[in-house]
């Protein structure tokens, strides 16, 4: 501020003499605050949900609930337990979102690497076509689907749930893009020279070259197969994901608030184990353009 | 290649078996490879979009499968039915008031983010902390917090001496609780895209401005919101073709309700038009149409968007582009004020 009375001149000079790099200074009082107080208001509905979710429905009447939570967690969770079929809806989940992601990221790497490093006749047409899909939403074409399915007399398996997202046109394109630039075309030559085949060449030299981007895309398809909702609801019947069962708890004549919030919270565990351990590999995911799936 | 130019006029035959096959391994291998993706996707992406299209010409209804050929009647009910232009209006509303302040709130997050913090990764992963929460989740958590009765907002608006808002009557208080769960989880997810795209920009940029006297406010205007903006651009198409499908939020927002969407439809989304007409009423051949229409407004609205980018980008490059013109003169012409020399730059032009 003091500088302000100076000459402009004289301010120039000083900075040409002295050049602070703009994002090399630390950060004031001002950021860290900000910082936090938006954490804060992101994380407390999730916290205000278990405090909520661990007590009576007298936590819900006052207008300023404890701070804490309150002891009846496990009381609360044995009564979504016996209101829906969690642990069923759970495993069904785990197995609907791990199968959805080993497929795609199988067929993903194959097509992506294929579309990166190997030449052949109609590759860029091809390609443009995958770049093409990736505006359209496919989601829309729930009704033909659901028709097949219920022809084919699938509705109700898990298998209806996977089906329809076994590959999709981002992965193909965002394996094409990671692996275009990572593996050197030598490298490919050199297992040629040597005798591999073309798939020996992708097992050995284009695999282990993918798999960064594959632990990314892996990790976002799983996301993705695992919050899903709306096709699930409408294939899965009697047989429902996690997702599914958890809004089975609302939908019940009678609802206690602290029980769906319990459920609520006891849904978000596995993602918040995943946060946990994966949340790094989250963050550089999506600021790699990793997007959406 | 002048050495093997014998080979070839051997032809083929002259290839050992083993030899044959490699080539045809090199060949042939690459289609093997993307064909997989190609088989699938046709089959359970595009084919149903396309078929989408067929079903919506028909009356088809699940016992009776296609039932009659109808041609395009399912349009013109549709686009004669009010209600079909309220999931419309309310998911563009919807959309709107969710994404402008997203965005909005996702760029100044960033540009919060984009600094020498102390402790980088805790504070990247504290603002995406909301996005593990699964809408359906969400969707529990805020039509609770939204509850007219004994919510969390109306509980303090009453303690605070306020009205209490009717959250699951009222229209645009509905739109502004469905947004706030989209905000709630995706505000953080798109500050960390476009905090990426910030830390892209050269930092001699920032220098150079600054040494030029350019504060931190007009930094971020002139130059990191400029430099960001294919980003942008990328997060708000991204933005719009999940916007326009929101479904899970208005679903379980007041989901005790028989009728989705609210007491009034107040805020059923047209992809809950479409669940409705289809799984509830099951009238397959006309939410096939509303599909279709639905599909035919997304792709637009992205053509658009792509096509609206590229020509602001074109005109920004024209408008610096004079700006930097005007003050070459101006300095020119500065120059020449105080220079008495100035005769010789005359010439020189």
């Amino acid at each position: 501020m003091s500088t302000a009375t100076a000459s402009p001149r004289a301010i120039v000079a000083e900075k040409r003499r002295a050049p602070r790099p703009i994002r090399g200074r630390r950060p004031g009082f001002l950021t860290y605050g900000l910082l936090t107080a938006w954490f804060v208001g992101s994380a407390y509905p999730l916290w205000w949900s278990f405090v909520a979710g661990s007590s009576d429905t007298s936590v819900l009447t006052v207008p300023y609930p404890p701070l804490l939570p309150g002891g009846r967690f496990w009381e609360n969770a044995r009564e979504v337990f016996t209101t829906i079929d969690f642990w069923g809806a759970l495993l069904n989940s785990v197995i609907v979102a791990s199968t959805i992601t080993i497929s795609v990221l199988f067929f993903s790497t194959l097509a992506g690497y294929a579309f990166a490093k190997l030449r052949f006749r109609g590759r860029n047409g091809l390609m443009l076509f995958v770049i093409l899909t990736l505006a359209i939403p496919t989601q829309l074409g729930i009704i033909p689907l659901f028709i097949l399915m219920k022809q084919f007399g699938w509705t109700g398996s898990l298998g209806a749930i996977i089906v329809p997202t076994l590959v999709t046109a981002f992965g193909v394109f965002f394996m094409r893009q990671y692996l275009v630039d990572v593996i050197p075309d030598e490298l490919i030559e050199a297992a040629r020279m040597d005798g591999a085949t073309q798939f020996r060449t992708f097992w050995h030299v284009g695999v282990p070259a993918a798999r960064p981007a594959m632990a990314i895309l892996g990790l976002f398809t799983f996301m993705t197969a695992w919050t899903d909702y709306l096709w699930p609801l409408i294939v899965a019947g009697s047989n429902p994901t996690l997702q599914v069962a958890l809004s089975q708890l609302q939908s019940a004549k009678y609802v206690n608030y602290t029980i769906v919030l319990c459920g609520a919270v006891l849904a978000t565990i596995p993602l918040l184990i995943l946060f946990f351990f994966a949340g790094r590999l989250l963050v550089s995911g999506i600021m790699a353009g990793a997007v959406k799936g | 290649m002048t050495t093997t130019s014998p080979a070839p006029a051997a032809g083929t035959s002259a290839l050992t078996f083993r030899q044959r096959l490699s080539r045809a391994d090199v060949k042939y291998s690459p289609y093997v490879y993307v064909a997989p993706f190609f088989i699938l996707f046709g089959l359970v992406g595009l084919f149903p979009l396309l078929y989408t299209f067929v079903v919506s010409l028909n009356d088809w209804d699940l016992l009776r499968g296609p039932g009659e050929w109808v041609g395009f009647d399912n349009y013109v009910i549709e686009l004669q039915d009010p209600w079909f232009w309220n999931s419309l209006f309310n998911t563009f509303s919807i959309f709107l008031i969710s994404s402008i302040p997203q965005l909005a709130a996702a760029t100044f997050i960033a540009a919060v983010l984009d600094q020498n913090l102390r402790g980088k990764t805790f504070w990247r992963l504290s603002v995406l902390l909301p996005y593990v929460v699964t809408p359906a989740a969400v969707a529990l958590i805020f039509s609770q917090i939204f509850s007219e009765q004994y919510g969390l907002v109306n509980n303090l608006l009453t303690a605070w001496g306020l009205d209490p808002v009717m959250w699951k009557h009222d229209t645009w208080a509905g739109h502004v609780a469905i947004a706030t769960m989209v905000n709630w989880r995706w505000t953080g997810y798109n500050a960390l895209i476009l905090l990426a795209a910030m830390q892209a920009v050269p930092t001699e940029l920032y220098e150079s401005a600054s040494l030029d006297g350019a504060g931190r406010v007009r930094r971020f205007f002139s130059i990191t919101l400029p430099s960001i903006r294919p980003t942008f651009v990328f997060v708000l198409i991204t933005a719009t073709i999940g916007g326009l499908q929101i479904f899970t939020e208005p679903k379980l927002f007041d989901a005790t309700r028989a009728t989705p969407g609210g007491a009034y439809h107040q805020f059923e989304t047209t992809t809950l038009y479409i669940w409705n007409m289809a799984f509830n009423q099951d009238r397959f051949g006309r939410a096939a149409a509303i599909a279709f229409i639905l599909l035919v407004i997304i792709v637009l609205i992205g053509l658009i968007n792509y096509f609206l980018s590229k020509s602001i980008a074109t005109n920004e490059t024209k408008i610096s582009r004079r700006r930097t013109a005007r003050r070459l003169d101006r300095y020119r012409q500065a120059e020449r004020a105080a220079v008495p020399a100035s005769i010789e730059i005359r010439q020189e032009r």
